[in-house]
């Protein structure tokens, strides 16, 4: 008797535990094959809208790339004139990528500090200082850059304005997240004898969060050398506009576009290595 | 002495703390300086003194002007002599002739457009008058030897631009150009016109009230068409403001972003268990995914971009595969180093119960795993966004083709702005999305990857 009353609803329990576990795996399996039906209709729809289609053009992937490294093979001799020729163009694309960056980030610790609560000028703002963050955020570089080189030109200042005003939104947010962890107790020793907002945020916070800081400026800095490098392509300065060039149809020279290919993967490759390396320093600290 | 045996040096402790004073103040005064020396090295490199001269302020003028405004353009063709009424000069908003609006008359041989602020020009067989009020009549006659302006007394005002071949008039109500086979009086007002019907829909014209009367009316304005179905198909057919490519661009958008994030999701996650240490035991296989990781990462979006769009050519589907390589990379990286950071002790435990490898990874790995993948491919998917719509501009597909053409025809800078918005909603929106998505499904996190 006293099994039995013990026994039944041992055997409910388990019994509702597994219906709950099938109920979760068809719906798993649900969610599962609706995923994969809408990539599959989107690539299907995405292969339907485009010019030429995935099939047709698989086989001919390589074409493009095997032309280029015959060429650049048959005119070696030119390639290390080539590279010291599109080195000024890669400076330039490094240089927008490095201003943008400092200055973006100097924009981006004033936006953060006056959008974090407990830290900001003007607590009221914070609302409006964050819209204006994620608005800057949002618009992408290319629809700034593309307004600006109707208005200044070409070459590389609209490059520049438009990749900062991106990286001052996006460095605010992540910089605001940090600030949010920042420890409040200094501000408030500074707070207590008399000193101004600019002296507590550069005293009391700023030497807390300069590590991290230092971390996602860096991360940013190889993002915005690649926003450079493809700015430059349409129609801002730097070793996109030169790509552009050597890549044209008909009047193309594959053995430039080859060094420019050269030069920017290794600029990339370096970029990333070191900048990851000196964000594990400064984050983990090994 | 008793200072000496616990190994106090005041000396030295002095010196070092001296030192550390030292390199603190060089710290704080050498990287501000450096920096403003990289200023200006840059200030000179981009030629930001030429920066002024080089700047089209008349271009930027105009395109604030458009940006808020639309014109009509009345053209006269001098040698037929006939007279266009049409808004941004465009055959589809071209008015019909007996409907000019009503600051544009006839009078006899000659048209009359008042171009509002007491400004009126009169368009004259061979010749153009425009009284200023306050300046006086502008006259521009068409001889045979080219146009011949003449204006009152004193020098030429700057608004006024001519040459013998031609004459243009800024003026903040309007503009008038004249040439000898041309003439052309546009006149500014406030809003997008025609932005949901165009001149040659029922409903051109019409207030809200009206609308919404025939909306409700059974009376139908096309017959055999209901009238807000024939309100919704004049209004998604609008050639002017195009909105059905628009709405499509945007599809195309996110549609390149949901593939290329998902499809490099789906390739990085199995080659991610091949470049982590504990779950793959070759070094030579780690070796290679790893660097294949790595190549996929430097060879960047734009290179990849324009590999593809010469086998593919352009559209969406060269889109989502670029986005889709250069993020293999990315993910395979951002994978395989939180597969390498999980916690051994669920997968020992699942191991005392007899677990098989299989069961071992779907029960203790992916558990671990899967909160900081999601996250991960959540922020890309917005990030991707915005990638989507520059590898748009350059291999020409969604609203960056859009965008680039239209900023390059010059002219429609309200369908730029139009689109410029567009693009804000768009990124905002899968911002949205994927922070609630994030929320719901795995709690609030700091951003993994920064972007």
């Amino acid at each position: 008797m006293a099994n039995l009353t013990i026994g039944a609803p041992v055997d409910n329990i388990k019994a509702g535990y597994m219906a709950m576990v099938q109920r979760k795996r068809i719906y798993s399996g649900i969610v599962l094959i609706v995923f994969v039906a809408m990539l599959a209709a989107g690539f299907d729809l995405a292969d339907s809208r485009n010019a030429g289609g995935f099939w047709s053009g698989l086989s001919r992937i390589f074409d493009f790339p095997a032309e280029l490294i015959k060429e650049a093979f048959e005119k070696s001799a030119a390639l290390p004139g080539n590279l010291a020729m599109y080195f000024p163009a890669l400076v330039e694309t490094i240089n927008i990528a490095a201003v943008s960056t400092l200055i973006g980030a100097i924009f981006a610790i004033l936006l953060s500090l006056l959008s974090t609560r407990g830290l900001a000028r003007w607590p009221r703002l914070i609302g409006v200082f964050r819209r204006a963050m994620d608005v800057m955020r949002a618009l992408p570089e290319v629809v700034i850059a593309l307004v600006l080189i109707f208005i200044l030109g070409g070459g590389p200042v609209p490059a520049m304005i438009a990749i900062t005003f991106h990286t001052a939104g996006a460095l605010g947010k992540l910089f605001s997240e940090v600030n949010e962890n920042a420890d409040l107790k200094p501000v408030e020793g500074l707070t207590s004898v008399g000193a101004s907002w600019l002296q507590r945020m550069w005293l009391g916070v700023m030497p807390q969060v300069a590590p991290n800081y230092l971390s996602y400026a860096l991360l940013r800095f190889e993002i915005n050398v690649r926003a450079s490098a493809i700015l430059g392509f349409v129609g801002a300065g730097g070793i996109g506009s030169e790509l552009r060039i050597a890549i044209s149809w008909g009047t193309g020279r594959y053995d430039a576009a080859a060094a420019i290919f050269i030069l920017l993967f290794l600029t990339i490759v370096v970029i990333d290595q070191t900048s990851s390396h000196f964000r594990n320093k400064l984050v983990r600290g090994f | 002495m008793a200072v000496a045996d616990i190994g106090y040096d005041p000396a030295r402790t002095r010196a070092t703390a001296v030192g550390l004073f030292r390199r603190k103040r060089l710290v704080a005064f050498g990287v501000p300086a450096i920096i403003l020396a990289y200023f200006v090295y840059v200030f000179f490199a981009f030629d930001i003194p030429g920066l002024a001269e080089r700047a089209r302020m008349d271009n930027a003028r105009i395109l604030l002007a458009d940006t808020y405004s639309h014109k009509v353009h009345v053209s006269q063709d001098n040698r037929s002599g006939e007279t266009s009424v049409a808004i941004e000069g465009e055959n589809k908003g071209k008015y019909a002739d007996d409907a000019w609006p009503d600051w544009v008359q006839r009078d006899g041989q000659s048209v009359v457009v008042e171009l509002g602020g007491g400004e009126i020009v009169r368009f004259d067989p061979g010749a153009v008058r425009y009284d200023v009020p306050g300046y006086g009549l502008v006259s521009i006659r068409r001889t045979d030897d080219g146009i011949v302006l003449d204006t009152p007394q004193g020098p030429l005002p700057d608004w006024i631009n001519a040459s013998n071949t031609r004459v243009s008039i800024n003026r903040a109500a309007g503009r008038v150009s004249v040439t000898r086979n041309r003439t052309e009086a546009l006149r500014y007002f406030a809003g997008w016109e025609l932005f949901f019907f165009t001149l040659d829909s029922p409903f051109a014209g019409k207030s809200w009230g009206e609308l919404a009367s025939l909306a409700v009316s059974g009376d139908q304005v096309r017959p055999g068409q209901s009238n807000i179905g024939a309100m919704a198909s004049d209004f998604w057919n609008n050639e002017m403001w195009r909105h059905k490519d628009v709405v499509w661009a945007i599809f195309e958008t996110v549609l390149m972003a949901f593939l290329g994030t998902m499809g490099a999701m789906l390739v990085a996650f199995p080659l991610a268990f091949a470049a982590a240490i504990n779950f793959s035991p070759s070094f030579l296989v780690r070796f290679g995914i790893r660097r294949l990781f790595d190549f996929l990462r430097g060879v960047d979006g734009l290179i990849w971009t324009i590999i593809l769009s010469r086998a593919f050519g352009p559209g969406p589907l060269t889109g989502s595969l670029a986005i889709l390589l250069t993020d293999t990379g990315s993910f395979g990286k951002l994978f395989s180093e939180a597969l390498e950071n999980v916690d051994n002790k669920q997968i020992d435990g699942l191991r005392s119960t007899g677990a098989n490898a299989i069961q071992r990874n779907r029960f203790g790995v992916i558990p671990q795993v899967a909160p900081v993948i999601l996250s991960q491919v959540l922020y890309y998917l917005e990030s991707n966004t915005r990638s989507a719509t520059i590898i748009g501009a350059i291999v020409g597909g969604g609203i960056g083709l859009l965008l680039t053409q239209a900023i390059q025809t010059q002219k429609d800078w309200e369908e730029v702005s139009y689109y410029i918005i567009l693009t804000l909603l768009m990124v905002s929106t899968m911002d949205i999305v994927s922070g609630w998505l994030r929320q719901k499904l795995i709690g609030r996190t700091t951003n993994p990857a920064a972007l």
